[in-house]
């Protein structure tokens, strides 16, 4: 065991925290989609790559921030849309299977094309922040950590607004529950289900761009995808707090584990350490910390 | 098959479930034994014999896979990783105690086997979702398991060297050779994945995918069957592996990632899951698609690109056309290629008096 590091432990944690706060941003547009259609979104990394794309291919043309920002919430909220009527509505009702492939197709339709079209280069989206960090006692934060974090919590916080008092939200949820009952009650189940996809682009946009501004853009930004599943099982795989404690959970146990293992077996327990706490949980609690309790037992 | 009869004259279960299910049907058998042993290797070039062998490697694979996604109705996103345990496992024995392959495949079948037994064990507790992630993760862990621990990889850049087989003395050097010996694999794997559907396990394996809570309530114990699938699945995997591992002279975690994974998964949706034959099917298919975007772009689109910008859009072009088309047969013919080819065998059964 190494010497523990007050400040080297605060350091991880709190990088942990922003990191975790960005991740629940990207686990968002997955719970998003979930809670309303019962779909499972294999393509959520490749969502938030193909926004980064469209969002530095316009900063490429040299449009301003915001236009860029403006243009990959708009692309998104198109594809989304669009996704919705051509692959996934004929999948209605098919098994689980289905839609895991569909979305895994999708996935890398989106990635084959985004490549394609924009090059395998690394690309930047540049914030409107600055690039000097931000330093408060041992910490250095870049801008861009605070402004990814500070966006996630203000839309977390709006989704759940969204979620529990509007009337879309409402008729969402109804729609989760039972198709069959909310579609009785004059609700009309295929446009929200084309809702909640175009919010899960809307995520994918803010998620793109945050992160994109963070790493840059080029094909490997999809591997976040990847970090999704963790986050979502251990939160829960339809609660909005589940992403955010999800989340955080898993950028302070990659970051620890990065900080503390890493020296030991030389590297990787960043991408590791969230599995291996997933599977744990899957074990004990497979529904997540705050996931309704709905798993069939066999 | 090529025969056909006039129409439906089965009378007992048995004859439903025959190997044969005509007299004429062990003349096709024969005929195609004897295209696909003696003709093949006496007249196509090197080059496509090495091409068939990759396709004869992608059928256990597909065949295994299909038994546990086709046939018992669970997901699998980690058969990559069961590959890659029996490639390892098969790589240590030859480099070590040198194994002969007899030894080897076996052994890193088995291997494959408990490991994916073990991975099975969540889909005793959840299902769907839960299980496609479970297996995700086992994909990952395994991934990382063998690149970091130098005793399994080998050390340096995570890859064992492996000689090619010796058959009784005889190395198979040629891709011919090689090609025989891959095919005897691939018919054993036919008829055991053939004969495993029609016996008891297998019934107990579609009665889960059918209708878990039913198949408990008939006495079926879903728990063994299940880690049954896993672990014959599984089995399968690592034998691919190891035939993977003979064929490129070298184990390396590169070749199983999880594209490895999706791809299979693709071969058995794009070919029909729950299907012998959609099987066969959608490996050939799988694997032939990125070689003729190949070829095809090689050929024609050198007359509209420059070299360089072709080798850019040959692997994204090759990963559209994958996406679109696991998406169009989701979409449009769930049941596959199999599906297709049925339906034209069914037209000609009573071509051309049909009435």
């Amino acid at each position: 065991m190494p010497d523990i590091d007050f400040e080297f432990t605060f350091i991880l944690l709190t990088n942990g925290l922003m990191i975790g706060l960005m991740y629940a941003l990207i686990a968002l547009g997955f719970v998003l989609v979930y809670k309303a259609t019962d779909a499972i979104n294999f393509a959520q990394g490749e969502f938030v790559m193909f926004a980064a794309f469209i969002a530095a291919g316009a900063a490429a043309g040299g449009l301003s921030f915001w236009l860029c920002a403006a243009l990959a919430l708009a692309g998104m909220v198109v594809f989304g849309f669009g996704l919705e009527r051509i692959v996934l509505r004929p999948l209605m009702g098919r098994p689980i299977i289905a839609v895991v492939m569909a979305t895994i197709g999708v996935a890398a339709v989106l990635r084959g094309f985004a490549t394609l079209v924009f090059g395998a280069g690394t690309r930047v989206i540049e914030m409107p922040v600055g690039d000097d960090p931000i330093i408060l006692g041992p910490l250095m934060l870049p801008p861009v950590q605070i402004v990814g974090a500070t966006v996630s919590l203000i839309f977390l916080g709006a989704f759940s607004w969204l979620f529990l008092k509007s009337r879309m939200g409402v008729a969402m949820r109804a729609v989760a529950e039972s198709q069959q009952v909310a579609a009785a009650m004059g609700i009309d189940v295929r446009r929200y289900f084309a809702f909640a996809w175009a919010l899960a682009g809307v995520v994918s946009a803010l998620g793109g761009i945050v992160w994109g501004a963070m790493l840059g853009v080029d094909n490997q930004i999809a591997v976040i995808g990847l970090k999704v599943f963790p986050v979502v099982i251990l939160g829960g795989l339809d609660s909005i707090v589940g992403a955010v404690v999800g989340g955080l959970i898993v950028g302070i146990v990659e970051n620890l584990a990065a900080g503390y293992f890493d020296p030991i077996v030389g590297g990787g327990t960043k991408d590791f350490a969230p599995y291996v706490l997933m599977i744990a949980m899957l074990m004990v609690r497979p529904y997540g910390i705050f996931g309704s309790r709905r798993i069939e037992r066999v | 098959m090529l025969h056909r009869e006039s129409g439906v004259f089965k009378t007992s279960y048995a004859a439903d479930m025959a190997l044969y299910p005509l007299p004429i049907a062990r003349w096709t058998v024969a005929a195609l034994a004897a295209c696909f042993i003696v003709l093949v290797p006496l007249t196509v070039s090197e080059y496509y014999v090495s091409i068939l062998n990759l396709i004869l490697i992608a059928i256990v694979g597909a065949l295994g896979l299909n038994v546990l996604v086709g046939y018992t109705g669970q997901i699998s996103i980690g058969h990559g990783a069961f590959m890659s345990v029996g490639a390892y496992t098969a790589a240590n024995l030859i480099t070590r105690i040198h194994a002969p392959f007899w030894i080897a495949l076996p052994a890193g079948g088995l291997m494959a086997a408990l490991v994916g037994a073990v991975v099975g064990i969540p889909s005793l507790r959840v299902k769907g979702l839960y299980l496609a992630i479970a297996t995700l993760a086992a994909q990952l862990i395994i991934e990382w398991t063998i690149n970091h621990v130098p005793w399994i990889s080998g050390g340096v850049q995570a890859s064992i060297e492996v000689p090619r087989p010796t058959f009784f003395g005889i190395p198979l050097k040629s891709q011919v050779q090689l090609y025989l010996f891959l095919m005897a694999f691939v018919v054993i794997a036919i008829v055991a994945t053939m004969n495993l559907v029609r016996s008891r396990v297998g019934r107990a394996f579609i009665a889960i995918r059918d209708q878990d809570i039913a198949a408990e309530i008939i006495g079926i114990d879903i728990a063994r069957y299940k880690l049954w699938a896993f672990a014959i699945s599984s089995f399968y995997a690592g034998v691919t592996g190891v035939l993977y591992t003979y064929y490129l002279g070298i184990a390396n975690y590169e070749q199983f990632q999880l594209n490895v994974s999706i791809d299979y998964l693709a071969m058995i949706i794009i070919g029909g899951l729950g299907s012998v034959l959609g099987s066969i099917f959608g490996a050939i298919f799988v694997t032939m698609l990125p070689i003729v975007t190949r070829w095809f772009l090689e050929d024609v689109g050198s007359l509209f690109f420059s070299q360089s910008d072709l080798l850019n859009i040959i692997p994204n072009l090759r990963l559209i056309m994958f996406g679109t088309l696991i998406i169009v047969f989701l979409a449009l013919e769930p049941e596959g290629l199999n599906r297709l080819w049925r339906n034209i065998v069914a037209y000609f059964r009573v071509w051309p008096f049909s009435y």
